[in-house]
């Protein structure tokens, strides 16, 4: 165990704590660190300070693309490379086209909110450094856990380790980056 | 925020006990009990019952399944019962069949989460898997009942030596899209969900074999603020667009029928028609797999009582909508003048051939449905359970009555005739049957099977504002 130092580890018991532990990390400054929890805590958004996720827009994206293409495509594909006539309607009129489109529609928007929700978590990742960590395994059962990295401003090994135990946090790790 | 010193009172404002809601989950054992609770079954050793329902389900999809479906593939569409002047047979039954029940899924699942109802949490997971397994069902009947199924490429718009193009203008083209959207979505939310599930069962993993097929699954998920936050952001995009989906696919079945010009099928109300009945047949299924699944499984404690409570209400609501369909149907058909129509469905309960079928429709999908009113019966599980199946056999009946009780006697003698299943169409439904509850086996045994995420973000320890959650005394 001779890498690089990521940053420190804390656990909590309970969302509860765990959200007033973070509204004082936030509080003395901190700006790289997270909090690592087995399901969405409510309210820790707010604490974290993020705003409207990007995913949405991700999403309608992808959608509003798809549907435009597919009213592309049925324009060229039924009036103009190979006009249809059918039941003598119009090669192309807009009605025809709201189905398929919308139908594409709904495709492109789930595909750009899976996609644009691990694009912007920056998954997949093969390797994290606090997945070799035995205890962050807790992190996905019933221990909330608060990690302030090495590479913020104000990190001080003695400094963090100081707050970290002050807040209520138990369990005390340094987290190492192994190359 | 008004005064909280004095909490005996409060105590006394809040409702009596029989009118508070009945906890998500019972027991109230923490987090770390749920968890080991919810990933026990896919980390324990396959018990016998498993491989008592798998074997044979294997079989029907692995051996009849395979040989059904080469024969018509390789011989054609004539080894199947429809001919002049049943085009449509079972192969489109039992297509609305599995698309219905995928319905039900896609509702518990996304509509559910949407109106913040907790109690999904428990059963979503696996409202979802059945979705998916039974689209993919779905999916494969049109794909082989056009005939030559070397030719299903033609149906997507993809440039060809032909230069020729779909036809854009008919609801059969759009039913391409719309099953493999259905399909491809579903499996998007299904996979999406489990994720952070993956990742627990990654924690958990004792050998080297599942750590690394679960760590490739959860992808590197860590479950930090951010990582949650569009999490659950995407989720509720994916949610509404399943809850559109919902929706659409069906109607969409319904408008191949109502664009007919045949008596029994020219009806305005047929997309509306098809969603209902698709999810009070998905409801069906959902009963019949809760109900089970919740004994074999030992999920006492998750699924508990009052969630099934609440799916039999659900199924009981759609079953009325249903009802006033058909009534509706029948007073048009009488309303409208129109004697083609009046024939046709006078002939459904009095004609000559399928009347039976006309009466069990009304005798399960209407008469059963109401015994779903009774608290005594909802409680029941095994009850429960026989109407789940038999909603199941209602609803398929009312696709025959539909398909080909329209189609065999037309308006010229020359359109006479009866409609015969040969064991192919049987076989291939066996098929289909097996290879759903296979499949359904498998995810049951080797994925999480309840979102363990999500149960345990509706426990009061998972709520930072309940004092079991941490929350200071007197609430946050």
């Amino acid at each position: 165990m001779n890498g690089k130092v990521y940053g420190l580890m804390a656990e909590f018991d309970s969302p509860g704590a765990v959200l007033r532990a973070a509204e004082k990390v936030r509080g003395a400054g901190y700006r790289r660190w997270d909090v690592f929890t087995p399901f969405p805590v409510h309210g820790l958004d707010q604490v974290m300070g993020y705003r409207n996720s990007l995913v949405g827009w991700v999403s309608l994206a992808l959608g509003a693309g798809a549907f435009m293409s597919v009213v592309g495509l049925l324009w060229y594909a039924n009036a103009f490379d190979y006009p249809l006539i059918v039941g003598g309607k119009p090669m192309f009129s807009p009605p025809m086209t709201f189905v398929p489109a919308y139908i594409l529609m709904i495709m492109g928007a789930a595909v750009g909110a899976l996609v644009g929700m691990l694009g912007i978590n920056q998954l997949p990742r093969l390797h994290h450094p606090l997945l070799a960590k035995k205890r962050f395994e807790s992190a996905t059962r019933d221990k909330f856990i608060i990690v302030i990295g090495a590479n913020d401003p104000q990190f001080s090994a003695s400094a963090t380790l100081k707050l970290l135990g002050d807040i209520g946090g138990s369990n005390i790790e340094t987290v190492e980056d192994q190359e | 925020m008004a005064d909280l010193t004095n909490l005996e009172e409060l105590r006394q404002l809040a409702p009596p006990a029989e009118l508070r809601r009945a906890p998500v989950i019972e027991g109230n054992l923490g987090l770390g009990w749920l968890t080991d609770k919810l990933s026990a079954f896919a980390e324990a050793k396959v018990p016998k019952w498993w491989w008592f329902f798998f074997v044979p389900t294997a079989f029907a999809a692995t051996v009849i399944f395979p040989v059904c479906l080469f024969y018509q593939v390789f011989t054609g569409v004539g080894v199947w019962g429809n001919n002049h002047p049943d085009m449509w047979g079972w192969d489109i039954v039992n297509f609305i069949w599995w698309v219905g029940v995928a319905h039900a899924g896609t509702l518990i699942s996304a509509m559910l989460f949407l109106t913040r109802q907790h109690w999904r949490t428990t059963i979503g997971r696996m409202a979802e898997a059945m979705t998916v397994f039974s689209v993919a069902m779905a999916g494969l009947y049109p794909a082989i009942h056009v005939g030559r199924a070397w030719f299903d490429w033609f149906m997507f718009p993809i440039p060809n030596s032909n230069g020729n193009w779909p036809q854009f203008k008919s609801p059969l083209m759009w039913d391409v899209f719309a099953v493999n959207t259905y399909l491809m979505v579903s499996s998007l939310f299904w996979f999406m969900g489990m994720i952070p599930d993956f990742a627990v069962l990654r924690d958990r993993s004792t050998t080297r074999v599942r750590r690394v097929i679960f760590s490739f699954l959860a992808m590197g998920w860590t479950g930090s603020a951010w990582q949650w936050h569009n999490y659950e952001k995407a989720y509720v995009v994916l949610c509404g667009l399943c809850t559109l989906l919902v929706f659409t696919v069906s109607s969409i079945v319904g408008l191949d029928f109502c664009t007919a010009q045949i008596a029994g099928w020219h009806a305005t109300i047929f997309p509306l028609y098809f969603v209902i009945g698709a999810v009070f047949c998905g409801f069906g299924m959902m009963l019949v797999l809760l109900t089970s699944l919740r004994k074999l499984c030992g999920l006492e404690n998750i699924i508990t009582r009052s969630h099934i409570d609440k799916v039999a209400k659900l199924t009981l609501v759609s079953g009325l909508i249903i009802d006033y369909i058909y009534l509706m149907e029948i007073f048009i058909a009488w309303y409208s003048g129109d004697p083609y129509e009046r024939w046709v469905f006078g002939h459904r309960f009095f004609g000559q051939s399928y009347w039976y079928f006309g009466w069990m429709l009304l005798g399960i999908n209407v008469g059963v449905t109401q015994l779903l009113w009774f608290k005594k019966i909802r409680s029941n599980l095994l009850l429960l359970f026989v109407i789940g199946l038999l909603i199941n056999v209602g609803m398929w009946t009312e696709r025959f009555v539909i398909v080909v009780g329209s189609l065999y006697q037309d308006f010229l003698p020359a359109n006479w005739g009866k409609y015969h299943p040969t064991m192919w169409d049987v076989g291939l439904y066996i098929g289909t049957l097996g290879a759903f509850f296979m499949l359904y086996l498998l995810f049951v045994k080797f994925l999480p099977v309840i979102a363990i995420s999500e149960v345990k973000g509706a426990t009061p320890q998972g709520d930072p504002h309940h004092p079991l959650g941490g929350a200071p005394k007197g609430g946050h």
